[in-house]
């Protein structure tokens, strides 16, 4: 009977395949794309074409992508648990991991500060540099066990980054405009302080996805290790 | 450009069969973040460096340390 049913969904996923090879024309274009190249720019005010989509036309998309990312942390964390007081605990790394964690804490800090606050300029932006900054908090738990995440404090900073998001398109509508519009000057293209809002969703972004997936991952380490 | 394509391509298509294969864990695990990697250059090379980004950090790095996580719960983050 499995097989049967698997064989059943591959005929059907066949067709679907063939019915969208029939219809793809692969000289074209999207139509959208040199619409968008065209008027991104002048429109949002970001030099990255991608961020304009992802913050300026499509926000709404990028928070609920945020909740997705926010309901998987939870549910990792629910299913993980709390280990038992009395469970054994790691020894620490060797000499090479512990060092190397004390060298690459402040580097990955900056880069991933960099990423996040550059994200309408340079390609990256909230999630790319969240997951660095993940990653730099996540290191000095793999080199010294012992030590944990302050939980208390990545779980606020990481309620008031989401709320954030969410208070920022608020705002808009409070102008009258749809959730999520962008708001403020836009500046001279190409600048830091430039594109109204976005560097500011950005930076919630950013610090909500790396608080997040620090928390997780520090959650999947602490979880205790079957012998 | 285009033997650097297929050149990636091939090196991607074994890897990715190489992480069927392994009888080991850790090197399957570690083929798997080649494919990520092999994926980030091809992104780079189609000029989509936002997604060779998101590819390299979240494929190569995230991924492959919640893999590694797992493995070691799971008691089977071993070297032999």
């Amino acid at each position: 009977m499995r097989r049967f049913t698997s064989a059943l969904f591959l005929a059907g996923l066949a067709v679907l395949v063939a019915a969208v090879y029939q219809q793809m024309n692969l000289a074209v274009t999207p139509l959208a794309g040199d619409a968008i190249n065209a008027s991104a720019g002048q429109q949002v005010g970001a030099g990255n074409i991608v961020t304009a989509v992802v913050l300026a036309f499509r926000g709404f998309d990028t928070l609920l992508e945020l909740t997705i990312l926010f309901t998987a942390a939870t549910v990792g964390g629910l299913v993980l648990g709390k280990p038992r007081a009395d469970a054994p605990r790691d020894p620490d790394a060797g000499f090479i991991l512990q060092a190397g964690a004390d060298l690459f804490f402040p580097l990955l800090l900056v880069v991933g500060l960099y990423i996040i606050l550059h994200g309408h300029l340079t390609p990256g932006g909230g999630f790319q540099g969240g997951v660095v900054l993940a990653a730099a908090f996540f290191i000095p738990v793999l080199a010294r066990p012992g030590t944990t995440l302050n939980h208390h404090a990545i779980s606020l900073i990481e309620g008031l980054a989401g709320a954030s998001f969410i208070f920022i398109g608020l705002l808009a509508m409070f102008g009258g405009a749809a959730f999520l519009t962008p708001m403020l000057d836009k500046g001279e293209l190409g600048t830091l302080l430039s594109a109204g809002t976005l560097p500011l969703l950005y930076l919630a972004v950013g610090l909500k996805v790396g608080s997040e997936l620090a928390g997780l991952l520090a959650n999947l380490a602490a979880a205790e290790a079957t012998d | 450009m285009e033997w650097l394509v297929l050149l990636i391509v091939v090196v991607l298509l074994l890897s990715a069969v190489a992480v069927l294969l392994m009888k080991n864990f850790m090197a399957a695990l570690a083929m798997m973040s080649v494919v990520s990697l092999g994926m980030s250059v091809l992104f780079v090379i189609l000029r989509a460096p936002d997604v060779a980004m998101t590819e390299a950090a979240i494929g190569a790095g995230l991924s492959s340390l919640l893999f590694a996580l797992a493995l070691r719960r799971l008691g089977l983050w071993k070297e032999d």
